[in-house]
């Protein structure tokens, strides 16, 4: 389970998480939403280390993320994460993106890596594509690529930030549909979207972040119909 | 004033061979010094990314003197002043020094431009992967920011060749030398400039060939 702790997180002046208290357990899909520059991806870089934070704390499976003597590295293993961007390795073929980290990251032979990597590409519906490079799929071919070498790591929790922003409105679905497959398998995940729909219908519990403040959180159920605060009403209304 | 005909011999097979030899001694003195200079330029690029406080200071001046001053000044000046410290180098020795030197200073930018290409989101992915930072660096960064700056250190190589040429001041007996030696016995500068051109020529004609065939296989 992921259990943040008060967290604090600072750019220079800039305070962008104010004290985040938040547990996830086993099992559960969480979307966040909220509006630009309030601190979500953020949020997410301060779960897998990749931002240092200033104070508070988050443990994955009890250990804490940003102590000292936490090989991060390993601790990353267990957390998949999918970016708005989908960074595909250029200089590798689909199944060499894939196979990379358990070659390298987890000692894995070759063929034991590669195995594993056509096992996660046809898994995310890329079958076909394993000798393509990078540039000849398109952007949610991609996403699904990022998405399966993530899975690849068999991690217990994947981490999405905003993983169907940057794509043509027509590929948005296939990878949404990715990422229903995985929660219907019990992915525990934490989504950091704008796709209300997704949010709504997939989700266990949906927060709303504002200002750094996780200001709501809650069955989307009541987030999308009875909202507490004034802020989540305004902002689901805008996005409608 | 005219000096005795016999004093001239014209321009036999021999010499031929004897410019041959030292296009290979060109080629040597390159590939010496490229190597080893491309080499610290990597490291010297990858220090200038990562602390741009400390070493920065030191070193980014250091590089730029380098890079600005002519080479055939650092040329004679090293070989010079470098007894006075106690090293007595002969021309091959100094001529790889400064050349190595000088190739590290251009490869340093070449390097840094390489590291910097590849965006922070990209490397955060790998990290995410769990990869460590050197595992980041050597199968990620390395091979994409390696392509794409590969054109830029094929220049620097191409340049470091010619360049080579200016340790003939040092009395160093390499292609250009070579061809000063036989034109003032011959008398026919056309021909052997021709021909040590051609010598040049077929040094770096086959590095840009495979080069951009390298180029066009990335591209796919
Ligand atoms: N590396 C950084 N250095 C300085 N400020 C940063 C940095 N990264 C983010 N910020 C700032 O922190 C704030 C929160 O950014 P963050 O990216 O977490 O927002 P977000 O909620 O993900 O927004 P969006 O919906 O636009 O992605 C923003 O004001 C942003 O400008
Ligand atoms: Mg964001």
């Amino acid at each position: 389970m992921i259990q943040i702790r008060d967290l604090h997180k600072h750019f220079g002046d800039l305070h962008v998480l104010k004290g985040i208290n938040l547990d996830v357990s086993k099992g559960e899909v969480l979307s966040i939403i909220g509006s630009s520059g309030s601190g979500k991806s953020t949020l997410l870089y301060c779960i897998n280390g990749l931002e240092a934070i200033q104070q508070g704390t988050v443990h994955i499976n009890g250990t804490d993320v940003h102590a000292k003597n936490t090989d991060i590295n390993k601790l990353r293993q267990k957390l998949g994460m999918v970016f708005q961007q989908w960074n595909s390795f250029p200089h590798l073929t689909t199944l060499e993106n894939v196979a990379l980290a358990p070659r390298i990251v987890k000692g894995k032979s070759k063929e034991e890596a590669l195995e594993l990597a056509a096992k996660q590409l046809k898994h995310v519906g890329l079958g076909d594509k394993l000798k393509n490079y990078p540039v000849s799929l398109s952007g949610g071919q991609q996403q699904r690529l990022a998405i399966a070498r993530a899975l690849a790591m068999e991690p217990e929790y994947m981490l999405f930030d905003e993983a169907t922003s940057a794509l043509d409105p027509e590929k948005v679905g296939e990878v949404l549909d990715t990422m229903r497959l995985l929660a219907e398998e019990g992915m525990t995940m934490i989504c950091v979207t704008h796709e209300m729909g997704f949010a709504r219908e997939v989700s266990d519990r949906v927060a709303y972040f504002h200002e750094g403040i996780m200001e709501e959180i809650g069955p989307p159920q009541q987030i999308f119909e009875d909202a507490q605060s004034e802020h989540t009403r305004k902002f689901l209304m805008n996005v409608r | 004033m005219q000096e005795p005909v016999s004093f001239f011999t014209g321009f036999n097979p021999n010499d031929l061979w004897f410019l041959g030899e030292a296009a290979l001694k060109t080629l040597w003195i390159s590939i010496l010094s490229i190597t080893i200079g491309s080499v610290m330029g990597c490291v010297f690029g990858w220090v200038l990314h990562e602390s741009k406080s400390v070493a920065g200071i030191i070193l980014a001046p250091i590089l730029d003197v380098f890079r600005s001053v002519p080479l055939l000044i650092q040329l004679v000046l090293f070989y010079n002043f470098a007894p006075m410290v106690g090293l007595d180098l002969n021309p091959f020795l100094s001529g790889v020094v400064i050349l190595t030197f000088y190739t590290a200073s251009l490869v340093t930018n070449v390097a840094r431009g390489g590291i910097e290409s590849v965006e922070t989101s990209m490397r955060r992915a790998s990290r995410s992967l769990g990869l460590t930072y050197w595992q980041d660096l050597f199968h990620v960064v390395l091979p994409i920011g390696g392509r794409t700056v590969f054109p830029a250190w094929i220049g620097v190589v191409l340049g470091v060749m010619k360049d080579s040429a200016l340790v003939s001041v040092l009395g160093y007996v390499e292609l250009l030398k070579a061809s000063q030696i036989l034109i003032t016995r011959t008398q026919e500068p056309l021909l052997i400039l021709s021909i040590a051109g051609a010598f040049y020529f077929a040094l770096s004609y086959p590095i840009s060939l495979y080069a951009s065939k390298f180029e066009k296989r990335w591209a796919k």
